[in-house]
């Protein structure tokens, strides 16, 4: 009787379809990525159950944060340099061309504007420091935030205004902000939630 | 099977060119592959937040005789206190005649329930459009316009929602998550007065 041969099999597998996945995965992830914007403070949002959703784009981001100071940002580079330079020109400050560029990928911000040349020389790790989230001054006296507002609707006139704050935050503060953006004739806002179920859809079911 | 072809050039047997392999080992380009995924995984965030529209009226002065005038019928006050408490009490203030303040809470036995008794009528018909609504015979322009019809109605009633300078903001959201909760179409933030702050001392 002639042995019966066990056909000896490689380990080695093709990983052809295994790469093709892969790949296929990535190209999902890269399209419909949208990257998490840094933020210099951390902002834990009060929960509404509102479904709307924010745009992408065009936003005018007031942050406020949980011991009540107040940070602006708004997005696309171009902007953010144009912004810089009005607000400059109003309070008499000249910004030169490497300041601008730098602003121009500062995400958000939280200090007045006489601080803003020596906040743009440090680097960014620096600029995270706790020294430099002081807050824009919103005081009635110096109400530096109606300044970026203005700019910023100024420049780009779609812009939709957000406020994010914290849920621990007084209400005075907010109070302050919401004067400031009736001052400027904003009376249209959104603010910033996360989400919760609504009980009375839940009851239905 | 698809390993890659590891023989140095110069390996001992002359003149026969070797028969190279056309297969390439993947395992490196996969492993690449995970590392780009994992890598677009933590760093995109899939959700958008969630946003609550709000719209403030003007500053500028109503003129003479456009004043709105809320009926004290239909007028609520809701009053946010200091640790989380809800004042609230019905019709104005005149003279003498002062309303009796209810000291309430956020929970759903709370605030909301008396919202919800006191807007029973558009609740009810807000209900019964929901559950009749099949979300493929009634797009959802129709249903937000026949919601918004309901919250017309004149008997629900007004809420003026004052905030006390120890409130928070997440008190604040709350209350106008249950201005929607309870479909009170007409409310608004108002500052708050002495007054005000003498009615919730008691």
């Amino acid at each position: 009787m002639p042995k019966v041969k066990v056909k000896r099999k490689s380990t080695a597998l093709d990983m052809a379809p295994m790469c093709d996945m892969a790949f296929l995965l990535l190209t999902f992830f890269i399209l419909t990525s949208n990257f998490i914007q840094k933020e210099v403070v951390q902002v834990s949002t009060p929960s509404s159950i509102s479904e709307i959703k924010i745009p992408e784009r065009d936003i005018m981001l007031i942050l406020i944060d949980k011991s009540n100071h107040v940070f602006f940002g708004i997005d696309g580079q171009e902007t953010r340099k144009e912004v810089l330079s009005e607000v400059g020109n109003a309070y008499g400050i000249e910004f030169s061309k490497k300041e601008l560029e730098e602003f121009s990928v500062v995400n958000n911000f939280g200090l007045p504007i006489s601080g803003m040349k020596k906040f743009l020389s440090l680097s960014a790790e620096q600029r995270d420091m706790a020294e430099n989230a002081i807050g824009i001054p919103t005081d009635s006296i110096d109400n530096q935030l109606k300044q970026w507002v203005k700019a910023g609707r100024a420049v780009n006139p779609n812009a939709r205004i957000a406020i994010k704050a914290d849920q621990g935050c007084a209400y005075p503060i907010i109070k302050k902000v919401m004067n400031s953006l009736q001052d400027l004739q904003e009376n249209r806002y959104n603010l910033i939630t996360s989400l919760e179920e609504n009980p009375e859809k839940i009851n239905i079911k | 099977m698809a390993e890659i072809n590891t023989e140095g050039k110069g390996s001992g047997k002359k003149g026969k060119p070797k028969k190279m392999s056309t297969r390439v080992d993947f395992t490196p380009m996969v492993d690449l592959g995970f590392l780009l995924i994992t890598f677009f995984m933590l760093a995109t965030s899939m959700i958008k937040p969630q946003t609550m529209e709000l719209a403030m009226p003007s500053k500028d002065k109503p003129k003479a005789g456009e004043e709105s005038v809320v009926k004290a019928s239909r007028a609520v006050t809701i009053v946010l206190g200091k640790d989380n408490k809800v004042f609230y009490w019905e019709g104005k203030q005149e003279g003498d005649k002062k309303p009796t303040v209810v000291t309430s809470n956020f929970s759903s036995t709370g605030i909301r329930k008396y919202l919800i008794e006191r807007n029973f009528e558009i609740m009810t018909k807000v209900r019964d459009l929901d559950k009749q609504r099949i979300p493929q015979h009634m797009p959802d322009s129709t249903y937000n316009r026949k919601k918004k019809d309901f919250l017309r109605l004149k008997s629900s009633p007004i809420v003026i929602i004052k905030v006390t300078d120890q409130a928070t903001y997440k008190n604040l959201i709350d209350i106008l998550d249950e201005m929607a909760i309870c479909n009170i179409g007409s409310y608004a933030i108002v500052d708050i007065t002495p007054d005000d702050l003498a009615m919730i001392k008691q």
